[in-house]
């Protein structure tokens, strides 16, 4: 414990820890270019770049890809809005039921997802709301409200309330200050919180599955493929592809946070 | 210069947008009722209401003749949960998540623990990259892979192969209740898939608590004449002790919700995601789906609550 240096133990098991993260998901970029149509076999007897043409060329992967993009875009916009406004209220000031509203704000991320869907579900039944796009966002945009208002409110909580009456001071009202001194200050916050949401609702199946109707996700294509498979190949060069779109948003959330106290991504 | 002044003084004394922000200027709690007005909205109808229909139809039965929901209260579908083959499911279920809690435990410490108090530099944004990609990476790619080498045919029935291990594995395959055909349809495979994805959850809580403990009691332990097992024993891990139940809230309640990983990697024996989902799909019992939603949402009631006596939520 005296030495800055690692015991051997620890790093072996730090390593063996890390490796079986990652492994897994390199293996999914072999099999991307396997000639092996039928089944899992390892090692793939031969490598080749037809199935991604053939991916290219599937309406349905496209379909599916375009109402992912679709539902997680609104489901952000949503989201960045009602986060923002809770954050601001919540670490503003102090009211009575300021705790409850943090918890209204995280329970939909704490209870299981299967919980969430029913919940939707049944509420749709009862109220008599045909399944459409709609439906999926609005349980996309709930659960993604706590990204937002994370990553926020550990911005308006570093931002010092001086600055605000310094500007009022100065003879801004509310919406030139709102502008040209909140804005900017938690414009990163809000640009990194986005980009979690967006990769948080691009990622649900489990909420997805019970509040979508025919329509499919991405994930929900994912699922069916993956219970009643079709055509294995195209299934693999999906998921390799899924695996580097959703590195982006996470580098990118990591980029801009870097060296502040708070380092994004932190709760999903 | 002067008449840009002008404008800004005219600004403020007149116009709708200036009188409104004075308006709020002077009333906080009006600005604090339009600021949570929407979110409040939202959550309210849309979540506590949909949580709120959950729980009406769980008091609800439905008639076994007709098929038909029985719209008239009673607590007879929440005594069918003490049914055998349904208290089956749940007891199966919070063992499966405790011993997907421990194992995860047991790998993220050492990887939480080095991050914490040994990367430094560039090997520290490596770890945090290194913690954060299989996080977020997605969910079903995650168990994919999990089919890719699980599978019969696959990497790791080759791997062995190559070590002339085999005959281990389908030594560990022939044992009563983890075993079987193989992996991919064993409780093993479920387990392993599990700790799989829901252990990242794991790192970042142990390394936050880790982080906050300082270097010189581990200095006093030790000249105090603790072996470094000692002082992990009776130092470190005490202190770490609320990260590691803080981020045991993740693994539990996810294990516990979760459907799809049973229902693509494991035997047919189902987990309460999965009667969730069968009765109100196939079945058509929302009554009963209704009761079983409850369930999670007790037991993570106690969980957190005694995690919160043991003050996991400042580690959090």
């Amino acid at each position: 414990m005296h030495s800055d240096r690692a015991p051997l133990s620890l790093k072996i098991a730090a390593a063996a820890g890390l490796l079986f993260l990652h492994l897994p998901i390199l293996l999914i970029f072999a099999y991307a270019f396997t000639t092996e149509e039928k089944s899992f076999a390892w090692p793939p007897p031969g490598l080749t770049l037809k199935w991604f043409a053939v991916t290219w060329y599937r309406p349905d992967v496209w379909e599916a890809l375009s109402l992912s993009v679709k539902v997680a875009s609104i489901s952000t916009v949503i989201a960045m809005f009602l986060g923002t406004l809770c954050a601001a209220a919540v670490s503003r000031t102090r009211f009575f039921g300021r705790e409850t509203i943090s918890l209204l704000v995280i329970l939909p991320i704490a209870l299981p997802g299967v919980v969430t869907g029913i919940a939707l579900r049944s509420a749709f039944s009862i109220a008599d709301i045909p399944f459409s796009t709609w439906t999926i966002i609005l349980g996309h945009a709930t659960f993604c409200v706590v990204i937002v208002y994370n990553n926020a409110v550990a911005r308006f909580r570093r931002t010092s309330g001086s600055l605000i009456e310094a500007s009022m001071d100065l003879g801004a009202n509310m919406f030139q200050t709102l502008r040209h001194v909140i804005l900017p200050n938690i414009a990163t916050a809000l640009v990194v919180g986005g980009m979690l949401a967006f990769a948080l609702s691009f990622d649900e199946v489990i909420v997805t599955t019970f509040t979508a109707g025919q329509q499919q996700t991405l994930p929900i294509w994912m699922l069916e493929e993956l219970v009643r498979p079709r055509e294995r190949p195209v299934t693999n060069v999906v998921a390799m592809v899924v695996v580097l779109v959703t590195m982006l948003p996470i580098l990118g959330a990591y980029y801009l946070t870097r060296g502040t106290d708070q380092v994004a991504g932190q709760g999903k | 210069m002067a008449q840009t002044d002008a404008s800004l003084v005219h600004s403020r004394s007149e116009g709708l947008g200036a009188r409104l922000s004075d308006t709020l200027w002077r009333r906080p709690s009006l600005l604090l009722f339009l600021l949570l007005l929407p979110p409040v909205l939202w959550l309210g109808i849309i979540y506590l209401g949909s949580l709120f229909a959950l729980l009406l139809q769980s008091f609800f039965s439905i008639d076994h003749f007709t098929g038909l929901i029985n719209y008239e209260f009673t607590l007879r579908t929440y005594a069918e949960l003490f049914t055998p083959a349904n208290f089956d499911i749940i007891l199966r279920t919070v063992l499966m998540a405790a011993c997907t809690t421990v194992a995860s435990a047991i790998i993220a410490f050492p990887i939480a623990f080095y991050a914490a108090r040994y990367a430094k530099g560039r090997w520290r944004a490596v770890f945090y990259l290194g913690i954060m990609m299989p996080l977020w990476s997605s969910y079903l790619v995650k168990i994919y892979a999990w089919k890719l080498i699980l599978a019969k045919e696959g990497i790791l029935t080759w791997a062995l192969e190559g070590l002339h291990l085999n005959w281990l594995l389908d030594a560990y395959l022939s044992l009563p209740v983890v075993g079987g055909n193989s992996l991919s349809v064993s409780v093993t495979g479920t387990f392993i898939v599990f700790v799989y994805v829901w252990m990242p959850f794991m790192i970042l809580p142990i390394q936050a608590a880790l982080e906050r403990v300082p270097t010189s009691m581990l200095e006093a332990s030790g000249d105090l004449g603790a072996r470094p097992g000692q002082t992990f024993r009776h130092v470190l891990f005490p202190l770490a002790l609320p990260g590691v139940v803080a981020g045991s809230i993740f693994t539990f309640s996810l294990t516990l919700g979760d459907y799809i990983i049973p229902q693509i990697i494991g035997t047919s024996r189902l987990f309460i995601g999965q009667a969730v989902y069968q009765h109100q799909g196939i079945a058509g019992n929302i009554p009963l789906a209704a009761a079983f939603a409850v369930v999670p949402i007790v037991i993570m009631g106690f969980y957190l609550w005694g995690a919160k006596r043991m003050g996991a939520f400042d580690a959090l």
